[in-house]
């Protein structure tokens, strides 16, 4: 299990990809009650709104940033602290992966703040976010 | 000349009906498949994953109440001068875990509409609060979005 003790800032957290595709964009809008149609209509899409393909949910994009952060703390911590931001979007068919880093650490709070990124095959930074674990006391 | 005239600036501070809603194991899971989570305990629907709370208290509308694009009209916001919709964000400060059986109570408030002028003209933002608490008041969540307008 990880420990705060083995935490050393700069440390590369695990890349994670992602590959979102119609069915999981149809499954995430359901779950919402999301009808916007750049999500699920390619033609409304393309041709009224003018992207090159059916658009991945912002949200979505930030709710894999808390999954990175949390199953890098694992059992040994929670996600106390979440702020990301939606700068750039992404299309069906694109891959994408993301990027963490730890930036700061306390042990006496027993915090270590992440920086992880969504970015895409150009390294664009779509959604970048700041993360704070607060770890277990053993 | 700044587009925020002392009118809109009144709508600071409006707030929504508290919104209540039931979290059930279903519903856990279907976010959790649908976002793609890992962990067992999200998948089984034992806890409920780091943004669950954003499906649980997203407006439930009739069709009739969407636009020609499928997106709702959110009724806590007034009428801004900037109409197109940008990048926003999320800011999330975690109190306790969301577990099937919880009732859920959230309120959202228009806490701040500001100005900044970009490279290609003015923008607005604004933030809504929402805190989520338990019906007997213990906080769960607490949210701020933040969206721009240009």
């Amino acid at each position: 299990m990880l420990k705060i003790d083995m935490i050393q800032i700069g440390d590369q957290l695990p890349v994670r990809e992602f590959t979102p595709d119609n069915i999981q964009l149809f499954l995430y809008d359901a779950a919402l009650w999301n009808a916007h149609r750049i999500h699920y209509d390619y033609q409304y899409a393309t041709e009224i709104e003018g992207y090159p393909g059916l658009v991945v949910p912002g949200p979505l994009m930030g709710d894999w940033l808390t999954q990175c952060a949390i199953e890098w703390a694992g059992d040994a911590g929670e996600l106390v602290h979440a702020n990301y931001s939606n700068r750039q979007y992404a299309c069906v068919g694109e891959v994408l992966r993301s990027q963490g880093t730890v930036m700061s650490l306390s042990r006496e709070k027993r915090e270590v703040t992440l920086d992880i990124n969504i970015v895409n095959a150009a390294d664009d930074i779509l959604a970048p976010g700041q993360f704070v674990i607060r770890f277990n006391k053993i | 000349m700044s587009l925020l005239t002392p009118e809109l600036m009144a709508n600071i501070g409006r707030a929504s009906t508290p919104q209540k809603e039931v979290v059930t194991r279903r519903d856990i899971r279907k976010y959790a498949i649908a976002t793609g989570q890992r962990l067992e305990k999200y998948i089984s629907g034992d806890v409920a994953s780091a943004t669950f709370h954003v499906a649980l208290f997203w407006d439930v509308v009739g069709m009739e109440e969407l636009s020609p694009d499928g997106v709702s009209i959110d009724k806590l916001l007034p009428k801004f001068p900037l109409e197109r919709a940008m990048a926003g964000g999320l800011d999330i400060t975690y109190h306790r875990p969301i577990v099937p059986g919880d009732v859920l109570v959230a309120t959202r408030t228009l806490s701040a509409i500001y100005e900044k002028q970009g490279s290609s003209g003015p923008l607005i933002f604004y933030e809504v609060d929402m805190e989520i608490k338990t019906e007997a008041g213990e906080p769960v969540i607490s949210e701020k979005t933040t969206r721009i307008l240009r």
